[in-house]
This record gives C-alpha cells, structure tokens and sequence, in this order.
C-alpha cells in the first residue's frame, strides 16, 4: 500500500500534538493537581501494577527455555556425579520412569527414577530422594544403583545442617558420603545401615551425629524402595 | 573528575555517616542472614546494589507520579518487581552465580533500607541524585557485610573469602587465603548469634572512630553543645 504524502503529514501532526499534551500532562505542577484525586490515584496503582506485571510476564516467558536449559545442565551434571559415564549411552534425562514412591518416607509421593541403558538394556538407575528428618531441615539427594542393587554413589545437591558439623556430608567437605560406593541391601544387614554410634558401620562427625544418621537411614528406605520396583525398572 | 558538594555529601553519608547498617540501623535481616563467609557477603551486597540502584531510579522517575497516600504500596510493588526480575534474569544467564546466591535474592525484598531510601531520598529528589544515593548506599552496605562476613569467617573457621572462585570465576581464585592454618574453628560465630556478637563489636568499632574524629575537628565549645543537646 502506498501512503499519500498528505496522510503522513497528518500522522505527524497527530503525533507531535499527542507528544505535547503528554508533556504538559505530565508537567509536575500539573500533577501535583491530579495527585489527590482518588480517580488517579486508582489509575496509578493500577498501572503500577499493570507495568509490573508485564514486565515480570515477559521476562518470566522470555528466559523460561534458558533456564529450564540451565536447570537440565545441573542435573546433568549431577547424575553424572552417581552414575559413572561408561554405564549409559542414551540420553537419561529423558528416560525416565515416574513411581509412587509415597510409603517410603524419601520426601515425594511421586519419584521420578532416571534409566540408565547401555545398547537399551537398563544398566543403573538414579533417582533424587529427601531425608526430611535432617538437623534443620530436609537434606536432598541423588543416589545412583547399578542394576543388582549396589549403590554407585550418593551425593547431597543441598541442604541447611550445622557450617562446620554437619556439612561434612557434602562431597566437597569430606569424603564421608563416598562410603556408600559399592553398599547394597545384601552386603550389610538392617542392622549395619546405621551410624557406628547406632551399632552399624558408618561414622558419626565429632558434634553431629544427627545429620549422618538421617542421611544413613533416607538412604537405606531409597534402596528400599528401588528393591520394590526393581524387577520393573530393569525391565521396563 | 569533580564531583559537587552535594553529590561528595551523598557519598560521605552512604558510605559512613549514615550508612545503611551502621548509620540507620536498617537490613539486619539479610545481614546476618548471608555473612557467615565474606564470599556470601560480597555476593548479597553486590545483588543489593544493583537492585537498590535500579530501584532508586524508577522511584525518582517517576516521583511526581506517585501520590503520597498510597506511595509505600507503589514502593513495595516496584521493588518485589525489581527483585524477581534479577531472580530470573540471573538464574537464566548467571546461573553459577545464582546458584551461590539465588537464596540471598529472594531476601532482598526483606531489605526495607530500600524501601526506607525510597521514601527519605529517590521520591523527593531528581534521577541523577537518586541514582548516586543508591550507589553510595548500595556499597556502603555491601562493605558492612564482606566486613562482617570476613570478621566472621575469620574467626569461624579461619580462611578468608572461601569458595570465592565460585562467585567471581577462577580467576579470583588469589582471594581465597587461609588465614590461621590448622584452626579448630570456633562455630558460635559461624551462627546467627555470632551475627550478632560480631555487629556489635563493628559498630562499636564505628562509633570509636566517630568519636576520635569529633574530638580531633571540633572545638570544645561545640562538644558542649552537643553534651547540653543530648
């Protein structure tokens, strides 16, 4: 479409008198007038509010692929960290398998558990569990299991114990939870999955026996459950 | 560069004067929240920043906008936006960043020092000078907390500015120094009443130094004034 000169001209005009009405309206002596009427005043909060919210809108559309990216990216890396590469070729972000996992007591009804195939034959699992009975708070964790039920690693991704006490559960702290490796169900009896304090064979931390203690115990009801379901996650 | 009387002043009372843990007395929620390590402290003060300036200048912008009835809701509003809005913008583009800090973030909204600088300084005062206040008042508080924080981590654990790596990149890798080897630690302070114990020697420390400098400028005459004042 070809526009007239005559109508652009227009348009500029339209523009520019819009553009002086909108600087005189939003003259401060001019507002000043309007401010304590309740008419504007509602106005305001309303396009406050309206501003706000697109705003928030937009940005929240706008990086939600990047992040739910970075979001990917972490766990990653945390699976990574439980199940050694040489176990896997396919892609275990997105075969997985979601089961009720409500009567174990490991923080959600639902878990997601991540298969691990090698030439499309399950080789390990991994799953994310909560001890929700830690010192201060729920300690969050990823186990990995290779196919037989021995535990390929533990890791806490967080949690909120004691600086100094019972942090010694991260990996970067100590190589306390490095103990896990090669665990199962067989190999210790109910007994033994406990803290040496408790009679079984993991060490407590000087000051902070709690946080071992929980950590040992959501570990043992997470083997637990992947006992329940392991003929049907091995063979899906 | 010269710089205006009223800009130096800004300056003098964000940083010192009436800085804004020191001075007003104000965000001892995010303060001792974060400073367990230094490195937590210099991230939660640079998050504040950016956001205490940025808030400032939408304030000052748009101050002659905001009637005075029902100002501390448009506050609240602009700054709970400003917040979420680097929540995410920092957990999509500076994720490891936000990995570190993304608890503190949220905290910020607690922050009412910016609210409380909305409402004495960016809503009566021009953009420029608004903007300097935020600056000024940002780093003042982001230098209480990598100070708390390092009084702290010091006497906690013994090392300085650990994990600071993670914050700032390798290459700030220098930054992470061991300050008293082989340290049984001493966990009070690494505890929120540590928090505590550790602000009040600062501020004693603060007004020390305040008091040394009154008696080094002023005459006698003005200390009795003062003295009659109080």
């Amino acid at each position: 479409m070809k526009l007239e000169p005559e109508t652009i001209d227009d348009w500029k005009k339209k523009l520019l008198s819009y553009q002086i009405f909108l600087k005189s309206w939003l003259e401060p002596s001019h507002l000043a007038g309007l401010r304590p009427k309740l008419a504007f005043q509602t106005g305001v909060l309303a396009g406050f509010s309206l501003l706000a919210s697109v705003l928030l809108g937009v940005t929240n559309c706008s990086t939600q692929g990047t992040i739910q990216q970075r979001l990917d990216e972490d766990l990653k890396k945390s699976l990574e960290e439980v199940v050694p590469a040489s176990y896997y070729d396919n892609n275990i972000l997105q075969d997985t398998l979601t089961i009720p996992s409500e009567g174990y007591n490991i923080g959600a009804k639902e878990t997601t558990v991540y298969l691990a195939k090698k030439a499309g034959k399950v080789s390990a699992v991994c799953f994310k569990f909560i001890a929700p009975d830690g010192y201060s708070g729920a300690i969050n964790m990823i186990m990995g299991i290779d196919r037989d039920g021995t535990l390929l690693g533990v890791r806490v991704l967080n949690h909120k114990e004691t600086p100094g006490l019972g942090d010694k559960i991260e990996v970067a702290k100590s190589d306390w939870i490095l103990n896990f490796v090669g665990r199962s169900l067989e190999n210790l009896t109910p007994a033994q999955w406990a803290v040496k304090k408790d009679g079984g064979v993991f060490d407590q931390f000087a000051g902070a026996t709690i946080t071992p203690r929980k950590s040992v115990q959501a570990t043992y009801r997470a083997l637990q459950f992947f006992k329940a379901h392991q003929e049907h996650l091995i063979n899906p | 560069m010269f710089i205006s009387d009223s800009f130096r002043r800004i300056a003098a009372d964000g940083i010192w004067n009436n800085n804004i843990v020191f001075g007003q007395n104000l965000a001892l929620c995010p303060l001792l929240a974060v400073t367990g390590t230094a490195t937590n402290g210099l991230g939660m003060g640079l998050a504040t920043l950016v956001v205490i300036i940025a808030s400032n200048g939408l304030i000052s912008v748009t101050r002659h906008l905001i009637p005075s009835e029902i100002r501390i809701p448009i506050f609240v509003l602009l700054i709970a936006a400003l917040v979420t809005l680097v929540d995410i913008l920092m957990n999509a583009w500076a994720h490891e960043l936000y990995k570190v800090l993304g608890l503190f973030i949220a905290l910020i909204v607690t922050n009412c020092a910016l609210l409380g600088r909305a409402e004495a300084f960016a809503s009566k005062q021009p953009v420029r000078e608004a903007l300097w206040d935020g600056l000024m008042m940002g780093l003042g508080f982001a230098l209480v907390l990598v100070a708390l924080g390092a009084a702290r981590e010091i006497s906690s654990a013994g090392t300085l500015f650990a994990n600071a790596s993670l914050l700032l990149g390798e290459s700030f890798k220098f930054l992470e120094i061991t300050v008293i080897p082989n340290y049984k630690g001493f966990l009070l302070m690494a505890l929120p009443p540590g928090g505590f114990i550790m602000l009040a020697f600062l501020i004693v420390g603060k007004r020390l130094i305040d008091q040394k400098l009154a008696s080094i400028k002023k005459a006698p005459v003005v200390i009795l004034d003062e003295v009659i004042a109080d």
